[in-house]
């Protein structure tokens, strides 16, 4: 694999990028793209590509690359355009603090630790999955209770299985990858239980990932119990009422050794809030302008720490934005500010960006919050979009041309998902 | 080899005592069941080293709690483990609460507890905003202080064994026999350990093992609390531990700022049956967080980031049960339940007495050294110190927790003080702790764990015995 080594560290770079996973490489591509001629993109982990290197199955690649791709194969292109664009690798290194005017003390395990001042700095570090206790599910702590994420880590990277009768809580992407990946290693896949009455992946993985290996997925249900003094040696599930109150009466014990969640995933914002970023309460993400810049200036954010994308594609398209506007920042080209504020309305949980300028094609991406057929996207009244279904597991996004804000004057539109 | 002294059960009390008889020149043994010391209810605690005032006079537990409290800032200076007397505050949430506050703060001071003060809410809101508008008055106890439990247990045992003592994990006694001449041996699976005195600090088994001699005639009943861990995004909400006030039964939901800074609440206080029920549940959820929130509204379920549930060992009577048996040479210090932490130092010392009038001579250790090398606590340095130790040893700069900045080389110096499995480290540096509870780290302290103790992934375990991570590919080769 290339992993070009910084020798030498300069202590000026026009744009730092912080996290080398797919949003941090994009990020470096852009800045590249648009002049920046100093850039720095770090990670610390020893290798750049980020959790791309453990995701061995395919489904990426297709709208950015125009081809299907693994994700080690995702991440290999990615890293070509770094390193055909002369950008600066350091890995085994990790940001450990951020200053509003873009001072970055690193901490690696190569250079020791070390500052370096940024022209602009990209905020690209991905984000955490949720574990047990952010749910606390009742019951014992055994070991055998771990993130999907965590679980994939040990068969694709270090050949190790995390169980053989597996429970798998939450219907998120990783889970369901985790489903099929483990049934092909024979592992017994038990079940995939959903607390909500709609699963949380997306459609293609319910099919390819359970129903092509009959793997019963049970929705608006959940674990209630974990039993196991030392292992886990078995879960109660139970169905829930539209309240998510568990019904006891209709609980039932399964025997497992394991039990693998995915309930979620968090951007991952411990650096944004050493410099107090404006944060959604929504995204746990920043709040982003157009050119996915943060509150502070210079300071831009893309991929998973700005909010969950279902598709690396979106992450490295929304990323090599926000690289091209660091870019242009070192560069002195500043596009005209934004005027326009987006409100989530009804059935919207959030857009980003967060505000948007009237002179520029965007693409925004939004979430609803419960599943909808036959309805219509609608930004205020300038513009609408009819959608013969939407999912709270997939993302929407919609490009914004100019012409339809033409005749619009005021500043903030609302966008809604209504029913026809 | 035979013994001089044998302890029974490596939880604080008995990690507290083997280090108090470390400073005489004797042969001593401790046997702890499980694969670290300090995994039963010395790990699952509050960490509070109570003020003094709580316990009644007239009984072990009030004597105990407050001689204990005078003693951790010397134990701290010499062991190191992280102290800090951040001070108490009981809330009367109504004016007929005042009485209780009256009646506390005068039991401490009949005991010569200092630092006793009624706040009125101006002041109470001065120093801790986050506290709820309906509060009407505090006793605020300057002498309280928290700690970190476990790591408390970890620095008493390798100060112990530093100065000679042996440490047996993995070693339940299951029988005592005595033979002719008094001489006690202790039935383990890995053989009998013969001894001349044995000290009883086996917790919540306390009950079983005085039976074993014939010394028994009390019964061990656990009294569970669950406790909630808060994201660290709260650190700081409050500076002192908050109580409210309390009930006959027992101190009431905490509001608790650890030793690290975050948050934790708890614990709740229900007897259970069973000796191993560390279950938590979603009544115990909903009563802490309804509790806690009434003492401080800024405080939600949704910045859980872990719970776990502890069980109190509480003899029958409520108070501890300290003494010599009808069994010579067989010492009892059970029914340990809380304040057992603050007063581990005092009972340690206590037990020396008591083994001293049982016949046993001490002369003091020549050799004895009290103190520990100061331990690195990475995220805790000023920067230039960081910076200079990165320098020094690249493991610094690595960092393997991201969530609660510990390096790779503090990782390493836990596997060489002892640490045996995931919880090992985690309870020594703070590595899967965190927000992430491990998902980044754990594969990391796997690797390192397999390389430093030349033991396959397999064989890693959480914290002993069956609570295998991952297995091989192969059916049948779960470690
Ligand atoms: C929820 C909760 C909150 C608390 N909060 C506080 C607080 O804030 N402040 C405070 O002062 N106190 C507190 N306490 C009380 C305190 O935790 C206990 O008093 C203290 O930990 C007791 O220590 P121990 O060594 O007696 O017990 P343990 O830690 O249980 O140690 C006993 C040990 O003996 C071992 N053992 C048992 N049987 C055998 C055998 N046959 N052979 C070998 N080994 C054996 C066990 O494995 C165990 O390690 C709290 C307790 C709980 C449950």
């Amino acid at each position: 694999m290339i992993t070009p080594e910084v020798r030498q560290l300069a202590p000026r770079y026009d744009v730092v990028v912080s996290g080398a996973g797919p949003a941090g490489m994009a990020a470096a591509v852009g800045a590249r793209e648009r002049g920046a001629e100093r850039i720095l993109l770090i990670d610390r982990e020893r290798e750049a590509g980020g959790i791309l290197w453990q995701c061995i199955h395919h489904g990426f690649g297709l709208h950015h690359f125009g081809e299907e791709l693994t994700g080690p194969e995702y991440a290999e292109r990615c890293l070509r355009q770094v390193t055909d664009g002369g950008i600066d690798v350091l890995t085994d290194t990790y940001v450990y603090d951020i200053s509003p005017d873009r001072t970055l003390t690193l901490m690696s395990g190569s250079h020791g630790m070390r500052q370096v001042r940024a022209g602009a700095v990209v905020l690209a570090m991905g984000a955490r999955e949720r574990t047990r206790g952010a749910i606390r599910i009742p019951g014992e702590r055994p070991a055998g209770v771990l993130t999907a994420g965590l679980a994939q880590k040990f068969v694709n990277m270090m050949g190790l299985l995390p169980g053989r009768r597996v429970v798998i809580l939450g219907s998120g992407d990783i889970g369901l990858i985790m489903a099929r990946r483990l049934t092909l290693e024979g592992v017994e896949v038990l079940g995939v239980f959903e607390i909500m009455p709609y699963a949380n992946g997306l459609n293609r993985n319910i099919v390819q990932c359970l129903h092509d290996f009959d793997i019963p997925l049970s929705l608006s249900t959940t674990v209630v119990d974990i039993r196991g003094r030392e292992r886990v040696e078995g879960v109660t599930v139970a169905p829930v009422d539209q309240a998510l109150r568990p019904d006891m009466s209709r609980a039932h014990d399964i025997a497992c050794d394991t039990v693998l969640l995915s309930i979620g995933l968090i951007p991952e914002n411990e650096l944004s809030r050493r410099i107090d970023l404006r944060l959604d309460p929504v995204t746990s993400g920043p709040v982003v302008n157009s050119t996915m810049e943060t509150s502070i200036g210079g300071v831009f954010a893309c991929g998973n720490v700005v909010h969950i994308h279902d598709l690396v594609d979106f992450v490295s398209q929304e990323s090599l934005l926000a690289g091209r506007a660091a870019g242009d920042y070192v560069t002195g080209r500043r596009p005209p500010a934004d005027n326009i504020r987006l409100l989530p309305g009804d059935n919207v949980a959030y857009c980003v960006p967060h505000t948007l300028s009237t002179d520029r094609e965007h693409v925004v991406y939004m979430r609803v919050r419960k599943p909808m057929e036959k309805c219509t996207i609608r930004f205020g009244d300038v513009f609408s979009v009819k959608v013969r279904y939407v999912f709270p597991a997939e993302m929407v996004n919609i490009t914004m041309k100019p012409k339809f804000l033409e005749n619009f004057h005021g500043d903030s539109l609302r966008v809604d998902v209504v029913q026809r | 080899m035979l013994y001089d002294v044998a302890i029974v059960g490596g939880g604080v009390i008995g990690c507290a005592i083997a280090r108090a008889l470390s400073r005489f020149r004797l042969r001593v043994v401790l046997l702890e069941k499980e694969c670290e010391v300090g995994f039963g209810t010395s790990k699952s605690n509050s960490g509070i080293i109570h003020a003094g005032h709580h316990a009644a006079g007239g009984t072990l537990k009030g004597e105990l709690e407050w001689a204990g409290n005078r003693m951790w800032d010397a134990l701290h200076e010499e062991l190191d483990f992280g102290f800090a007397r951040n001070g108490e505050l009981m809330l009367a949430m109504a004016g007929d609460q005042l009485p209780v506050l009256e009646h506390y703060r005068r039991q401490g001071i009949e005991r010569g507890v200092t630092g006793l003060e009624i706040w009125d809410r101006e002041r109470i809101h001065r120093e801790e905003p986050a506290i709820s508008a309906d509060v009407v008055a505090a006793l605020h106890a300057a002498t309280a202080g928290v700690v970190n439990p476990y790591e408390v247990c970890f620095s008493l045992i390798e100060s112990a064994r530093r100065n000679g003592v042996a440490l047996l994990v993995d070693s339940p006694v299951r029988g005592i026999a005595r033979d002719g001449d008094g001489t006690f041996a202790l039935q383990t699976p890995g053989g009998a350990v013969p001894a001349r005195f044995v000290v009883n600090a086996a917790g919540l088994y306390s009950d079983e093992v005085a039976r074993m001699v014939g010394a028994g005639g009390f019964s061990i009943h656990p009294r569970k609390g669950e406790e909630y861990l808060l994201d660290k995004r709260l650190k700081g909400l409050v500076r002192n531990v908050i109580f409210p006030c309390p009930t006959p039964q027992s101190k009431g939901i905490l509001v608790i700022p650890t030793y690290d800074g975050t948050l934790m609440v708890g614990p709740t206080a229900t007897f259970v049956d069973d000796k191993n029920d560390r279950t938590t549940s979603a009544k115990g959820a909903e009563e802490v967080f309804a509790a806690v929130r009434r003492l401080v509204p800024g405080i939600s379920e949704r910045d859980c980031i872990a719970e776990f549930a502890g069980l109190r060992a509480v003899a029958d009577g409520e108070d501890f049960i300290i003494g010599p048996t009808a069994v010579r040479g067989f010492v009892n210090c059970a029914g340990i339940q809380s304040p057992g932490l603050t007063s581990a130092p005092a009972i340690a010392e206590r037990i020396v007495a008591i083994l001293k009038d049982e016949g046993l001579a001490m002369e003091p250790n020549p050799e004895y050294e009290p103190r520990l090398r100061k331990r690195v606590r990475f995220a805790a340095l000023p920067m230039e110190e960081q910076a200079r130790l990165a320098e020094e040893d690249s493991r610094f700069g690595r960092i393997g927790c991201r969530c609660e900045q510990v390096s790779e080389r503090e990782i390493l110096d836990a596997i060489h003080a002892g640490a045996r499995t995931l919880d090992g480290i985690k309870f020594r540096t703070r590595a899967g702790m965190g927000r992430c509870q491990g998902g980044f780290c754990t594969w990391r302290s796997m690797q390192m764990l397999s390389a430093e103790l030349g033991i396959p992934m397999t064989a890693i375990t959480k914290r002993g015995g069956a609570s295998w991570i991952v297995c091989d590919r192969e059916e049948g080769d779960a470690a």
